[in-house]
């Protein structure tokens, strides 16, 4: 603490320095709260009007002013989750095949190519999959699951090529770059010497991936996986373009329905009155739950590891 | 455990499933590459750079005023988040430990998590509602406040770069805490600074639903910031979903000006950080 010392006795010249950092940082708190605080007032009429029960009704009518969320609250939990359970398996196996198995020479351009990938914006994944995506769903595996098993709910046509499908699909894609490249980071940091120490037992390379490199990176691989999944819930844009945007329940897998987001964008440049309180309260809960969500995700990947890191992940990193 | 050559006939056929899923991705991702590219070059030329859309039904038209709109909106963001951010990160670096300083950052990193639509929708309710127009400020300002926490986290990691033996050193020689800031710690992480600025400039390029929200669109030159402006994004939107194959040929021909413009950012950015990492000697 020698230099606090020797730097005390300028203090008085330090002028507003201090002051105007801390404000900086003070802001940017203070930017959080703004933002719960006036999307809260705007949605306070709606809040006030329909209660919890805004969360468990269907009616969307701006001619009788009657709003539910359930179906653009279903829609965005079926094509989030739907995201994930495609985006998980082959994230986390793509990061594996990165970091483990995959030849010295290909490890970097591959990371950097999902890096690019996660830089692409959502806009553009809407383009494409709005025109690329979407009539291959339509005449590919549309077809092929409306024909084969039609007569279940979940996959009662017509396959149109916009719906719940297609939407988890294209967001599965859009949350890859995310889920690998963040799992990758994890199992980077795992030292040499446990992956020698279960080599010289007899173990083969699987067995390695296994019982080390997939315990060890447990914690971050969730966390990656829900900074994924809150991703795909908040994604706005490229779902307005590929779902269809029928404001009703997400029952078959083919149909066009509604996320919470793609609403929001829909209607919202039209929206006035008790409409525009119903979004920004559709916006709030959207706040909170992505919030939610990477709270938890920021908790598991910042906790301090179970094993040091420094000296392995660079170890290994050649 | 089981005999050796069964585990290794297993642990392969496990290799190969991995292999198989990482090429799928790789595929897939390919794909859109490919898809922009091919559909996007036909579309581009030098008027359609430089000229204004034209009426529906008529041939021709372009992406100028969108991407003025767009350079404009994300330099009003950057004026706004270049100084907040590196102020505040200058704050979590002085007091790294203090309560303010961790709560910042938890704000930060929930900040960079929320969807970029509920800014949209925090600027709007604060801005366009109450001055009932759509504008080009108000765009900026939404985009200015999605990056001002990218810019902080990312400033945080650059000047703590700086080794405390040259800011001891500093110190040792007089220099107040302002002055080592001013002349020692934010020209060494300079570069670092500029790489994190850029990275943010690349996202902010490409968002669509918080300047939807707040600058809608429009079919002319920007004259005034108080008007509605034109971006890029937004124009791959609306001529995407809309009917006519004229303007979904220009969207793609915009998609792919966009996706260049953020892939150099990156890939510049990704440049200087392995030329400044190797004049490091890591």
């Amino acid at each position: 603490m020698l230099t606090k010392k020797l730097t005390s006795h300028t203090k008085s010249s330090e002028g507003l320095f201090p002051l105007v950092t801390a404000l900086a940082a003070a802001l940017l708190l203070a930017l959080v709260g703004g933002i719960f605080w006036v999307v809260l007032r705007g949605a306070w009429p709606a809040m006030s009007t329909f209660g919890l029960g805004f969360l468990i009704s269907t009616a969307w009518d701006p001619v009788q002013n009657l709003y539910g969320a359930a179906p653009v609250m279903l829609g965005t939990l079926v094509t989030a989750l739907l995201a994930l359970m495609i985006a998980g398996p082959l994230g986390v196996a793509t990061a594996v095949y990165v970091n483990e198995l995959a030849p010295s020479y290909l490890r970097r351009p591959i990371s950097f190519a999902v890096e690019l990938l996660a830089a692409v914006p959502s806009v553009v994944y809407g383009l494409w999959g709005l025109f690329v995506l979407a009539p291959w769903i339509r005449t590919g595996p549309g077809a092929f699951l409306e024909q084969n098993f039609g007569f279940l709910p979940i996959f009662r046509g017509p396959s149109l090529g916009v719906g719940v499908l297609t939407a988890g699909l294209l967001l599965a894609i859009m949350i890859l770059p995310t889920i690998t490249a963040l799992t990758r980071e994890v199992m980077r940091g795992i030292p040499l010497d446990l992956r020698e120490a279960i080599f010289a037992l007899g173990a083969t390379r699987w067995e390695m991936i296994v019982r080390v490199v997939l315990p060890n990176s447990k914690t971050g691989i969730m966390g990656a996986l829900l900074l994924g999944l809150g991703r795909a819930i908040g994604e706005a844009m490229a779902v307005t373009m590929v779902i269809g945007n029928a404001n009703r329940l997400p029952i078959s897998l083919l149909a066009p329905a509604q996320t919470a987001a793609s609403l929001i964008v829909n209607e919202f440049p039209e929206a006035f009155d008790l409409q525009l309180s119903s979004l920004l309260l559709l916006g709030l809960w959207l706040f909170i739950i992505t919030s939610l969500v990477n709270m938890a995700a920021i908790w598991l990947a910042y906790r301090p590891a179970p094993v040091p890191t420094e000296q392995g992940g660079h170890a290994h990193g050649k | 455990m089981a005999s050796s050559p069964r585990r290794k006939i297993y642990g392969l056929l496990a290799e190969i499933v991995c292999g198989i899923f990482s090429a799928t991705s790789a595929f897939v991702l390919g794909l859109i590459l490919y898809f922009i590219a091919r559909r996007g070059l036909g579309a581009i030329s030098l008027t359609f750079l430089t000229s204004l859309p034209t009426p529906v039904g008529q041939a021709g038209g372009g992406i100028g005023n969108a991407l003025i709109g767009s350079a404009i909106m994300i330099g009003i963001g950057a004026l706004l988040a270049v100084p907040w951010g590196i102020t505040a990160a200058i704050f979590l670096d002085q007091h790294p430990h203090s309560r303010l300083a961790s709560l910042t950052r938890f704000a930060c990193r929930v900040l960079s998590g929320v969807p970029s639509l509920i800014i949209g929708l925090f600027v709007f309710t604060l801005l366009v509602l109450p001055t009932r127009t759509y504008s080009a400020l108000a765009g900026g300002i939404a985009l200015g406040v999605m990056m001002t926490p990218l810019i902080t986290l990312s400033s945080e990691t650059m000047l703590a770069t700086v080794s405390s033996n040259w800011r001891e050193a500093s110190y040792a020689l007089g220099a107040t805490k302002q002055q080592t800031v001013r002349m020692l710690i934010l020209p060494t992480a300079a570069g670092g600074l500029t790489v994190g600025v850029m990275l943010a400039i690349a996202l902010a390029a490409g968002q669509t639903a918080p300047v939807l929200l707040t600058a809608l669109t429009s079919r002319f030159w920007l004259e005034n910031l108080a008007q509605p402006a034109a971006s890029l994004p937004v124009l791959i939107y609306t001529y995407g979903i809309s009917p006519f194959p004229d303007w979904q040929s220009q969207a793609w021909g915009a998609a792919l000006v966009l996706v260049t413009i953020v892939l150099v950012l990156n890939i510049v950015s990704q440049a200087l950080v392995s030329f400044g990492n190797r004049k490091k000697g890591m």
